[in-house]
């Protein structure tokens, strides 16, 4: 919030109506005690007449006052993001504990006393749960686990050697007189220790995503921070239960009770989690029909898998870790894509929201004079251990780790991993569950662990940044989505496990493929649908993104290029989800899908691909779809030209209907049905008259216009081509044409877009009955030979184009046609001088 | 490949590989036996195929699975790194030609997809032509329309993928063995 001082007057407007906002609800507040008087009052001296109005804030308070404290909240958040500058330099996290100083300052200016407070309770139910739930959901997988070792060394080592040597070393200098008198024992101090131990996620990450740290380290750190969070509550209770049962009635037995309970509620409550998280696959599994609150089970069953362990005192945070953990896969490729979509950005809302209001509450928090007793030498030693012993125990740690690890953590990732090791709300949380009758100095703990987390938040996080840059941290490889790398990761896996079984040795890359194999086998069938089951290979779904870039970088071309000529040729259809299922019954479609051509994409394609290489694969393509590809306003009309002439047109547009469990616009049965029969009805004819004509249906793709394409930037211009091509692809472009779309096009050279599965049904001129070959002639004579040679011309050197569209439909043109070919080629070109056999990897 | 392998197979070691009970269910089995008989991989600099290897050969073609130690130098590290490729590469191309044509490279990706099940052999085909697309118009920006691509050469490949790490990916941590009280026997 210092940054009023930049003189952005709206931004002073907006800490003004804050104030208000504030002031408002506080006064509110206050007022409502008198009013609640008054209305008892009235109440109990009977009412003289019906009010017309009433002023029931009490009714209303808790829930008013919560959704004031969001909205508030939410403000601050916006207030702060508007300017990135600051940003930048300052985390976010820290920023908003400054403004939970500033709107504590103005509580406590109206009230004297600070009404509102992080309360554990608050806390530990309604906005931790969702934090760890998210980070549990969007945990990369495989990283974790290949990296699950490392993780739980610092999760559980690490975390036990930080409370016992805080809690140790407080305890020496206490009994070394280093500050003053306290009434503190050495249970108080190990429990003390333990909650200072807890590392937390969400500072750390939100500067390690800016600056794009390596991707071990980065899931060092959020891995180890996340199920740290579990242990030290675990550790927390441990030692609570020990400080209960008091000095004296601690012997061996009791000591080994705790270390077996600690032990049992850490892998219980995982196993909780995991239980809960194939219950929710497989729930998932069968929410086919009612798919508008399929994303709310996540949500809830999440959420009862934390209630539960917590039921258990088993520990909640690790389980509801787990249940994310172990969700995801099955239930990202079980439910719809638009409910995945839905679950990753509600749980985006949840989690940030709630983080935005933890931190806001730190922040407010601190202005309470009553939690703060000030003791210099406890506040100064403790933070100087905290930091002291994490540096030890990450050296020690990673020393130890790397005896076993491949590639050797090396000391900038060590450094980076012990400065990484913010205090968060989840010590506050657990400072504020201390009892004050078994700890008398609680104000002092918590006074102490809010300074060590301001001290981390603020300070680490701030000096974080430039201290990635200054060492200069191995920053993430791009991450890049070429089809090569992802199939020689594939083999390199095989590969691996090849030679680890020829040594005979059951190394990592041996468990792990067993795992895959049992999870393949077992786990998939289990509780994955069989249709979710066919699209998941990692492979196939990059290779299907891809597609799906180069079909919308095409029509983005082809739109920019000027004019939307080439839908003409019918290089392009818009199609429904209908029509596509029957092409790829395996591949999941956004509904608009663009289906092509062979020999079109040739052009844009070296710039697809480079575009390809600059976006992360985004999951959610459809949604970003449009942000991604904006068009400018020209193209705008263009497309809308487009979609007016191309797009069914529903029969009834105009009614609005609103139900409250669907979605869909225009899917009423009918129309879908006629859709459907239309273009059934299309393909069939296409069929027919491939049947006839010998050679396999396929849209077929003429370019009238490729003298816009030369402006392709790859400089693969076809207008070089020699005429005689003499590829043996070329006659099915004389095949296709007998496929019914071709004549209707050329024919109406001037009129517009028109889709063949949409047209009116039926074309006079059926052309069922035209042999391939005669129409082919026919139309070369009248449309101009112009148009097919390039085409033609086109295709030998981008064979794999189409493959790379239309997977499917890449047999038809292999090598099983030649003898239909050369009668065909004869009819119409003179022979090739000297056709290549067969040039597949000619591009 | 897969005929290849089946035919010069008579080999004992051949026969030993292929009993290997974990084997069994890697796709690309048939492509890491072979190259354990590939007179390429024994870095001297010949060609073809050893009909038997004996333990020095077997090792030498284990030892490209070396991890590097912290003490390996730059220079040295891109070496190992390209010697690793090599290795890669030999085991895509079959006819040790030089070259990764669109034949042999589609081979192996249909070896590698054959086992997940779901996805047919024309998406197979499909993929391995879409990753050809890519090298040639990766390597090649601004090639002549008429150029025929004729396949990946050892640079384009080494090329495409400089952007993959490979120190976790090719590197196998065998157990650490003390040297000194391990014995050649035959296996």
């Amino acid at each position: 919030m210092r940054r009023c001082g930049h003189g952005h007057c709206w931004l002073l407007g907006t800490l003004a109506f804050f104030y208000l906002v504030l002031l408002s609800g506080v006064e509110a507040d206050a007022k409502s005690d008198h009013h609640s008087e008054n209305g008892h009052h009235q109440n109990a001296s009977s009412i003289s007449g019906i009010p017309i109005v009433t002023f029931k804030w009490h009714h209303v308070e808790t829930p008013y006052t919560v959704a004031l404290w969001i909205i508030v909240a939410g403000l601050c958040k916006l207030v702060i993001e508007a300017n990135h500058h600051v940003t930048n330099v300052i985390p976010e996290s820290a920023l908003l504990i400054c403004s939970g100083f500033i709107l504590g300052g103005m509580v406590w200016g109206a009230d004297k006393k600070q009404t509102f407070k992080l309360n554990p309770t608050v806390f530990f139910y309604y906005l931790l749960p969702q934090i760890i739930l998210d980070a549990g959901y969007s945990m990369p997988n495989k990283l974790f686990f290949t990296n699950l070792g490392g993780i739980l060394l610092h999760a559980v080592i690490g975390t036990c050697w930080n409370a016992a040597t805080v809690g140790l070393s407080l305890w020496g200098c206490h009994m070394g007189g280093a500050m003053g008198d306290l009434d503190i024992g050495l249970l108080q101090y190990l429990l003390f220790g333990s909650l200072l131990s807890a590392v937390d996620p969400v500072a750390v990450i939100a500067v390690f995503e800016q600056v794009h740290v390596n991707e071990v380290l980065f899931i060092m750190v959020f891995g180890e921070s996340l199920l740290n969070d579990g242990v030290t509550v675990v550790l927390f209770n441990v030692f609570d239960s020990f400080v209960s049962l008091g000095g004296p009635a601690i012997n061996a037995a009791e000591i080994v009770k705790g270390i077996i309970s600690f032990f049992v509620v850490a892998f219980g409550g995982s196993l909780v989690g995991l239980v809960f998280g194939l219950l929710l696959s497989l729930l998932t599994r069968c929410t086919k029909n009612i798919q508008i609150i399929e994303p709310g089970f996540v949500f809830v069953v999440g959420y009862l898998s934390y209630l539960t362990a917590e039921m258990l005192s088993l520990s909640a945070i690790l389980s509801i870790t787990f249940c994310g953990v172990c969700c995801q896969k099955y239930m990202n490729a079980n439910m719809d894509e638009k409910s995945v979509t839905t679950v990753r950005y509600a749980m985006k809302v949840l989690a940030n929201g709630s983080e935005t209001m933890i931190f806001v509450f730190l922040g407010i928090t601190a202005i309470d004079k009553t939690i703060w007793v000030w003791n210099t030498g406890f506040i100064l030693l403790t933070l100087l251990f905290v930091l002291v012993y994490r540096v030890i125990g990450v050296f020690f740690l990673t020393w130890i780790q790397n005896k076993f690890r491949l590639v050797p953590l090396d000391l900038m990732d060590r450094i980076i991993m012990s400065y990484g090791g913010l205090r968060g709300a989840v010590a506050y949380g657990l400072a504020a569950l201390l009892d004050e009758n078994k700890i008398k100095e609680k104000p002092l703990m918590i006074g102490t662990t809010l300074i060590i987390v301001y001290f981390t938040v603020v300070l680490q996080g701030i000096t974080m940044k430039p201290l990635v840059t200054w060492l200069k941290v191995k920053r993430a490889t791009n991450n890049e989505l070429t089809l090569i790398e992802k199939v020689q990761n594939k083999v390199f896996n095989h590969m691996l496990v090849a030679i680890e079984d020829i040594s005979g040795q059951k190394g990592n890359n041996y468990m792990r493929d067993k795992w895959t194999h049992f999870e393949e086998k077992w786990m998939s069938w289990f509780l994955m649908k069989p249709s979710a089951r066919k699209k998941h290979d990692h492979l196939f779904n990059i290779f299907h993104m891809i597609n799906l870039k180069d079909a919308l970088e095409y029509v983005d071309k082809g739109e920019s290029n000027g004019t939307l000529e080439f839908i003409r040729n019918d290089t392009a259809f818009i199609d429904f989800k209908k029509n596509y299922e029957d092409d790829f019954s395996d591949v999941s479609m956004p509904d608009l899908t663009i289906d092509m051509g062979d020999d079109t994409i040739a052009n844009p394609y070296a710039s697809v691909l480079r575009k390809i290489r600059d976006a992360v694969p985004s999951i959610s393509l459809e949604m970003h779809k449009q942000t991604n590809y904006g068009l400018r306003e020209s193209e705008n009309i263009n497309t809308h030209h487009l979609l007016q002439q191309h797009l069914y047109k529903s029969r009834n547009q105009h009614r609005f209907r609103y139900s409250r469990s669907h979605f869909d616009l225009n899917q009423d049965e009918n129309e879908v049905q006629e859709i459907f029969q239309r273009t059934m009805r299309n393909r069939l004819e296409s069929f027919k008259s491939a049947k006839l004509g010998v050679a396999p249906p396929k849209p077929i793709t003429k370019h009238p216009r490729k003298d816009t394409q030369k402006k392709m930037p790859n400089g693969k211009s076809t207008e070089k081509r020699s005429y005689y091509s003499g590829d043996e692809d070329f006659e099915f472009s004389e095949g296709d044409s007998a496929s019914g779309y071709f004549p209707r096009v050329t024919h109406r050279p001037g009129t517009g877009i028109e889709n063949p599965s949409f047209m009116p049904d039926l074309d006079p001129r059926a052309p069922v009955q035209i042999p391939p070959w005669l129409a082919e002639g026919e139309l070369d004579s009248t449309a101009g030979v112009a148009p097919s040679q390039r085409a033609q011309a086109g295709l030998p050197r981008t064979p794999s184009n189409l493959n790379r569209l239309a997977p499917l439909r890449i047999s038809t043109r292999s090598t099983d046609f030649p003898t239909s070919s050369s009668s065909q080629q004869s009819n119409e070109l003179p022979p090739p001088p000297s056709p290549p056999p067969y040039h597949p990897h000619k591009i | 490949m897969s005929q290849q392998s089946t035919v010069h197979m008579p080999c004992s070691l051949c026969k030993n590989l292929n009993s290997i009970p974990d084997l069994t269910d890697n796709p690309i089995k048939n492509q890491i036996i072979n190259a354990f008989f590939d007179k390429r991989n024994q870095r001297n600099g010949e060609v073809g195929t050893y009909r038997e290897i004996g333990f020095e050969e077997f090792l030498m073609v284990m030892s490209h699975f070396r991890p590097t130690s912290r003490k390996t130098s730059e220079e040295e590290k891109k070496a190992i790194r390209k010697e690793k490729l090599r290795f890669l590469f030999n085991m895509h191309d079959s006819d040790s030609d030089g070259t990764i044509t669109l034949e042999e490279y589609r081979k192996v990706v249909e070896e590698l997809l054959s086992k997940s099940g779901n996805i047919d052999l024309e998406v197979a085909k499909a993929i391995a032509d879409a990753a050809m697309l890519e090298v040639a118009s990766t390597n090649m920006p601004d090639m002549a329309p008429d150029y025929f691509y004729e396949g990946i050469t050892f640079e384009h490949f080494e090329q495409i993928l400089s952007g993959l790490e490979m120190e976790s990916r090719m590197h196998i941590r065998f157990l650490d063995v003390d040297t000194n009280t391990m014995r050649c026997d035959r296996k």
